[in-house]
């Protein structure tokens, strides 16, 4: 095993310090399920690790104007919490099936979505609650919509010199309804052959759609958002048939480049993406009016 | 190679160990502390042998790196039993229902088990379920370890 330093800051300017005089010489860690892997599958590590283990203050889920998850938030907090089960459901079906719980203890919601995985379990609710990362670097903060986050397998906009400090969802959830599918072989400790998260906006009568989001993982090298599927629904009235056409545009090339990879082939991927998108907008739905 | 020295509580006893800082939790466990209980599988988190309980969360102490231990509580297999060698009731009813086989999983799966039963002393099946979805038995096939933590759940032992 490759020789490292540890570095523990407890406060995020600590943080940001350290990465700054270390430059490309470090690499942060959080709950490490990514990073200790990598490290033992590859027995390569960066000269420094950071961790941001011990920045508790980034450790929360909070509503005012808002809601504000920490990046340290662990997958097991998000599970746990009613407010995120209750108005953002698509993000607690997504954080409460991560792994297994061990791993849903250490793992955080920033490593996933800095981890830019394509099958990243979060990522797609969270670009469904229309979600903006807030990065802190040696030049202050600034703001990136998550749909402009990632840039490729494993890459993002974040710049190396930056902590992702937390995700904020906009408010005005009152009348939106989400849901995410996870598709699976096994019922645990498995990542998804295809995720797809969906968040409707209805009318006060539940009839009509106002708006639409809809999100694939795995359907192409980074996360993505299905937007003519989603401009396909806006302001249709709900019914099965157009939720259908919906599934339809999501699956094709229009939407995705969904790939036959070793775990799953294109075709299937494809099929699930065309019955699941329907099921979901139709769960999201349902949860609306349950709200 | 560069040493770290951590202070830790272990088992309810404060500890203090100087190891590779490049060592796991797992790794400081079995070959500093020479408890041997919890086990390598796989050494990337997906099987649950190692799992020990760590501020009362169970983890895969195989991912964990072992600066991060500095301050913490840790609790193994070793520490469950009572001062006299009584068996831990989970330990109990893991031999009376059958619920070991080769024994590779068993620590990890006691674990986690017991993460659950402390926070939670009457769980659901579902949360059995769940609460051991991280540790793979390749021998039991799962139904007398599950049926095992419910006995205790259910205080039947
Ligand atoms: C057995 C196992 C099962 C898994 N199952 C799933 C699954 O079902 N679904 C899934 O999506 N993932 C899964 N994962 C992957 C992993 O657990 C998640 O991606 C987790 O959320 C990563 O979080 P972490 O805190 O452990 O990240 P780390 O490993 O600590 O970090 C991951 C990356 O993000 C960077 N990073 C972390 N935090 C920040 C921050 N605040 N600012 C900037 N950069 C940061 C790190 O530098 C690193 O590049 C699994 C992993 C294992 C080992
Ligand atoms: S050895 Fe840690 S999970 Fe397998
Ligand atoms: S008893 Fe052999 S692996 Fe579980």
């Amino acid at each position: 095993m490759q020789d490292f330093e540890y570095l523990m800051p407890t406060n995020l300017d600590q943080a940001i310090g350290l990465l700054k005089k270390y430059e490309n010489k470090a690499a942060l860690i959080a709950g490490g399920t990514d990073v200790m892997v990598k490290i033992g599958k590859t027995r390569k590590a960066p000269d420094v690790l950071i961790s941001l283990r011990r920045l508790s203050a980034l450790r929360y889920i909070k509503k005012n104007g808002g809601y504000h998850i920490g990046a340290l938030t662990t997958h097991r907090m998000l599970e746990q919490s009613t407010l995120v089960q209750s108005e953002l459901s698509a993000l607690h079906d997504a954080a409460s099936q991560v792994g297994s719980v061990q791993i849903r203890n250490v793992g955080t919601l920033g490593g996933n979505i800095c981890n830019a995985a394509p099958s990243a379990d979060t990522a797609g609710p969270l670009l469904v609650l229309d979600a903006t990362a807030v990065l802190e670097g040696p030049l202050g903060r600034r703001r990136v919509p998550l749909k402009e986050f990632f840039t490729g397998t494993y890459r993002t906009v974040r710049k190396p010199d930056e902590v992702l400090v937390e995700m904020e969802i906009p408010e005005d959830l009152g009348r939106y309804g989400s849901a995410y599918w996870k598709h699976t072989r096994r019922k645990a400790m498995e990542l998804p052959l295809i995720g797809i998260a969906v968040a409707l906006k209805l009318s006060q009568d539940n009839s009509q759609i106002l708006d639409s989001r809809i999100a694939l993982t795995v359907a192409a090298p980074t996360p993505i958002r299905a937007y003519p599927a989603e401009d396909f629904l806006k302001g249709k009235v709900i019914a099965d048939d157009v939720l259908k056409e919906a599934g339809r545009i999501a699956s094709s090339a229009d939407c995705c480049t969904i790939r036959t990879s070793l775990r799953c082939e294109a075709w299937y991927r494809e099929e699930i993406v065309r019955v699941f998108v329907p099921r979901m907008a139709k769960l999201a739905a349902e949860r609306v009016k349950n709200r | 190679m560069k040493k770290v020295s951590v202070c830790f509580t272990l088992n309810g006893d404060s500890v203090t160990a100087e190891v590779p800082v490049t060592w796991s939790l797992l790794k400081t466990l079995r070959e500093y502390f020479e408890l041997t209980g919890a086990k390598e599988g796989c050494g990337v988190g997906e099987c649950g042998c190692c799992t020990v309980i760590v501020d009362g969360d169970a983890v895969n102490s195989c991912l964990y790196p072992i600066p991060e231990i500095e301050g913490r509580s840790v609790v193994t297999v070793e520490g469950i039993a009572g001062k006299e060698g009584t068996l831990h009731p989970l330990q109990k009813a893991f031999l009376e229902n059958n619920a070991v086989q080769c024994g590779f999983c068993t620590s990890g799966m006691i674990m986690s088990a017991k993460a659950l039963l402390d926070k939670n002393p009457d769980p659901a099946e579902e949360d059995i379920r769940t609460s051991l979805s991280g540790n793979f038995c390749r021998c039991t096939g799962y139904v007398q370890i599950i049926e095992a933590v419910r006995r205790v759940a259910k205080g039947n032992t």
